[in-house]
């Protein structure tokens, strides 16, 4: 435990449009106002981020000198008045927004398709149409970052956030390029240097001039075609955070109502991605207890051949995976081979459940929402297809999901709660995958169980918990202790990394996540996503995992029916739908 | 550490029967007194008291600091800096020196625009490698010519290998500027003018840029109280027909008419453009939009994308759409991050309150 500082701010008082409000000194009036839910529109100001003062619509006046100035760079001190919304700041404002918004509406796949997007609402209260100003053309094509998102220079406005966001997680693939209005998001051309898809560009992008690549043309169609059984399937994370865009407090869990916006939708069954993680857990607990066997085996002198990859990692994060396989290839076989949790079970629908049914996988449509752009890019591996067919067919993000739910004009927050189907059952080792630690404590309960036969006491691990970016702890199973690592965000995974290269033994299993607080702040969630608000969906995941019967991935009923079925199987169709490869990457791949 | 005249602090006068303080007085007489009193300021464009940054970066604490020498020089019609590393190196240096002395520092970037470099290595080079072996540490920074490297904390962060562009203020740069280090930095005029401050042969002159519809163009050091009459006057510039001057900046300079230039002086960067009265406006306009256009760092918005639409407007008008710009003009104005975009309009505006409205 780090020490809580001692608050050292002095608090003072400022007067926005005449009201007292209290402030903490050097605090903004931008973080002033938006704390009191006072709109000032804003686009390159994030809460996580540098300050950049550079859209220049976040303006008051101060009612002393009558000056006009930036919020984001106003800092609160004793006796400040400012004014929110004169008629000399509106027209500023709205003069910027028309310089910036020039091309918005022609360029933004969201508005040309009729989804929602949140810049739309704040353009419509400024009026600004995007019809005064034409801006100029960068004449550069949209860009794909591999299959999870792309950007589109045309319509970036140079707020510099992407770019800091890509650099907060440890990866700097994103730049600024250009100078005067050719000046727009472009990527680092070093080919030591890739993009791992993690989409922290996508969730920091004020516009969408960075997005996810879009699964909902292809979902709308699947869930048209009568002849498909289209599957939905929820990861951990959506749950506790698709609230967001419909006005509910932040980390209220929904599964219940999103069970019923998706028979809503026209989806013909309504499973889960938990249950997927159970699976997951349940072969990665077995992948651990090996490894940890033969380096004990090893440490004991009973048997000579050093283990390999030990410590074990965690793969289920593409992101991280693609990290590892681009810029640390050596260490490629200390990925446990278990498949990512919506590979699973999207696997098992279209083997154990079409068997079950009596189905043609071919006419199974599985759609994961997620809250993550790299589990698109995953879909894409053929080597992990199972004789032809896609464990998964198309990947929603948080945000595509409230688009497709208020297009449908769905009221996702009046809906009546029902359950998931049966097959989609699911434990709170499932649940807890979205937060940072809850892949390593999900498995270490059942490989706990796999080594002595007990249920692991003081089940809930609170050394793995929490949204620190990096936590070491320790663990006792019989006479052993394991010393376990938890990071999340590139940038503290590499002095592991380090350490590890330089002596195996110094850990035995370490978890990474790509995203900050793991997937619960993924690229995919909705915007705006901060680590304040990480933290409340992250409380938002534990209760969900307190409240359910099975709270093991050994005890989830609908998972023993899958073992049993799979157990059956030749060795090559187990290990098709369980386990798979990793390979050496190339930039782009 | 100065060493202070060894006397009495307090001594007793038996005449009033009091006792008189006499504070200590540092040996060599302090610089910035004489640079105070000779009223200097930066000549770079934004003319701030040179004694009041001296003071901050010496009172500022820190391991390291900086001196900034800046060349950078990119605005059409100022070529004073070039004028003056050709013919007063040796000046400038003993500046350089001077500042680093009073400051506390043996570090020193020279910011020399890459044309200017190509031309004037032969002479500075010669300098820079005779104050290194006096344990001056000077190095030559060669910038990719651009307007915005006059910005000084955009010519930090070029330095330091980033993208040119300015940075938030506060900090200041005699805070925490390169490197984050307290930084003194001056256009090469100010530290030409510190080293004759020095030798005490200062004679409140300044050097003025002066081109256009002119017969003797070039760069002349005449009193700064000169009127821009004057000066044009003394340098054998004054045209014979009718005219109107843009003084201070190549860009940025404020449009005046013959009567203005009677009383008015030349400050900023010390340049006069002369152009003859009838001058087509559109292709002035295009002139001063294409280069602020070109020349903007792209940071924020009104300077990015109003500066290319104005272009586009002039571009696409027959007349001057005035109507149709006074919105980017005034957000311009009020909303740009740093005073290179807060200075389109005074152009603009001053070409039409003094010369088309008269």
């Amino acid at each position: 435990m780090t020490p809580i500082p001692l608050k050292t701010a002095r608090t003072t008082i400022v007067h926005i449009n005449g009201k007292p409000y209290q402030a903490e000194e050097g605090e903004s009036i931008l973080q002033i106002a938006t704390r009191n839910r006072l709109e000032i529109p804003h686009f390159c100001y994030h809460e996580d981020l540098p300050i950049d003062a550079n859209c220049r619509t976040c303006l008051v006046e101060i009612e002393e000198t009558g000056e006009v100035v930036t919020s984001c760079t106003l800092k609160a001190k004793g006796d400040l008045r400012v004014l929110l919304d004169t008629p000399k700041v509106e027209k500023l404002r709205r003069e910027n927004m028309e310089l910036l918004f020039g091309d918005y509406h022609d360029r933004s796949p969201r508005v040309q398709h009729g989804y929602y997007s949140k810049t739309v609402e704040q353009l419509e209260r400024y009026d600004v149409k995007g019809e005064k100003y034409e801006r100029d053309d960068p004449g550069q094509p949209i860009h794909k970052l591999g299959t999870a998102a792309e950007f589109d220079p045309a319509m970036c406005i140079a707020c510099n956030k992407c770019v800091e966001a890509c650099q907060m997680i440890g990866i700097s693939h994103l730049t600024l390029e250009g100078h005067d209005s050719k000046k727009r998001v472009s990527y680092n051309k070093d080919p030591h240097n890739d993009c791992i898809y993690c989409g922290q560009c996508t969730v920091h992008c004020p516009i969408e001039a960075i997005r996810e690549q879009s699964h909902m043309q292809a979902v709308e169609d699947a869930l048209k075609d009568p002849k498909k059984i289209v599957i939905a399937q929820t990861a951990p994370s959506v749950r506790a955070s698709i609230g967001e865009s419909f006005g509910a407090p932040y980390g209220v869990d929904l599964t219940g109502k999103l069970c019923t916006a998706y028979r809503e939708l026209g989806f013909d069954k309504v499973f889960d991605v938990n249950m997927g993680a159970d699976i997951t857990t349940m072969v990665e607990a077995e992948d651990l207890v090996n490894r940890l066997m033969h380096k004990w085996e090893y440490q004991e002198g009973k048997r000579v051949d050093p283990p390999v990859g030990s410590p074990m990692f965690t793969s289920c994060c593409p992101g991280w995976v693609k990290f590892l396989e681009f810029y640390e290839p050596d260490l490629i076989p200390h990925l446990t081979k278990a498949r990512s949790p919506q590979i699973h079970s999207g696997g098992a629908y279209k083997t154990w459940w079409a068997a079950k049914e009596g189905i043609d996988p071919k006419n199974i449509v599985v759609v994961s929402t997620m809250p993550c752009t790299s589990k698109k890019y995953e879909t894409h591996f053929e080597h992990l297809w199972i004789d032809g067919n896609k464990p998964v067919d198309y990947v929603l993000t948080t945000r595509e999901l409230a688009s497709l739910i208020k297009t449908h004009k769905v009221d996702l927050m009046n809906l009546e709660p029902s359950e998931v189907d049966h097959e989609g059952t699911y434990s709170g080792a499932g649940a807890i995958y979205g937060a940072s630690g809850g892949v390593m404590e999900s498995a270490l309960r059942t490989a706990y169980h796999m080594i002595t036969g007990e249920e692991l006491p003081g089940i809930e691990f609170e050394p793995a918990r929490g949204f620190e970016g990096l936590k070491k702890a320790k663990i006792t199973i019989g006479e052993r202790s394991l010393n376990l690592g938890v990071a999340a965000m590139p940038k503290n995974i590499r002095p592991i990394l380090r350490e590890i290269k330089k002596d195996p033994m110094s850990y035995d299993y370490i978890e990474v996540m790509a995203c900050p607080g793991g997937c619960i702040g993924g690229g995919g969630q909705p915007i705006p996503s901060t680590f304040e608000i990480i933290k409340k969906r992250i409380s938002g995941i534990y209760k969900i995992d307190k409240a359910l019967p099975y709270r093991q991935a050994h005890n989830n009923p609908a998972v023993q029916e899958f073992f049993a079925y799979i157990k059956k199987q030749p060795k090559e169709v187990q290990d098709a739908v369980l386990v798979r490869k990793f390979f050496k990457k190339e930039k782009g791949q | 550490m100065t060493i202070r005249r060894h006397v009495a602090l307090f001594y007793w006068n038996p005449n009033n029967k009091t006792l008189r303080y006499n504070p200590p007085v540092p040996l060599t007489p302090d610089i910035t007194k004489k640079i105070e009193k000779a009223g200097l300021t930066g000549r770079g464009g934004a003319g701030f008291p040179v004694h009041l940054k001296w003071k901050a970066v010496k009172k500022a604490k820190a391991d390291k600091k900086y001196v900034i020498c800046n060349a950078s020089e990119r605005e059409p019609g100022v070529f004073k800096d070039f004028h003056i590393l050709e013919n007063h190196a040796d000046k400038v240096l003993e500046g350089i020196t001077l500042a680093m002395d009073y400051i506390g520092t043996k570090e020193c970037f020279i910011n020399l625009n890459a044309e200017y470099e190509k031309k004037l290595k032969d002479k500075t080079n010669p300098l820079v490698e005779k104050m290194k072996k006096d344990g001056y540490m000077i190095r030559i920074f060669k910038e990719q010519p651009s307007y915005i490297g006059g910005e000084e904390t955009a010519l930090m962060e070029a330095i330091e290998g980033r993208r040119t562009q300015p940075r938030l203020k506060p900090p200041y740069p005699t805070e925490a500027g390169l490197y984050g280090m307290p930084t003194l930095i001056h256009n090469v005029e100010t530290l030409y003018q510190i080293a004759l401050i020095a030798e005490g042969k200062y004679e409140g002159k300044r050097f003025y840029s002066i081109s256009g519809a002119v017969k003797n163009e070039g760069v002349f050091e005449l009193p700064v109280e000169y009127t821009i009459e004057q000066v044009l006057t003394e340098s054998n510039n004054i045209p014979g027909d009718d005219y109107f001057v843009q003084a201070g900046g190549g860009a940025s300079g404020v449009v005046l008419n013959m009567d203005q230039v009677k009383t008015e002086k030349c400050e900023g960067t010390g340049s006069i453009i002369v152009y003859k009265a009838d001058e087509n406006p559109r292709k002035l306009f295009l002139n001063w939009l294409t280069f602020y256009d070109f020349e903007s760092c792209g940071k924020c918005t009104p300077c990015r994308e109003g500066t290319y639409q104005l272009k586009k407007m002039v571009e696409a008008n027959k007349e001057i759409p005035w109507e149709k710009m006074e919105a980017i003009l005034d957000t311009l104005e009020v909303t740009s991050f740093c005073p290179l975009g807060k200075s389109v309009p005074i152009p603009i505006k001053s070409y039409r309150d003094n010369v088309l409205k008269k």
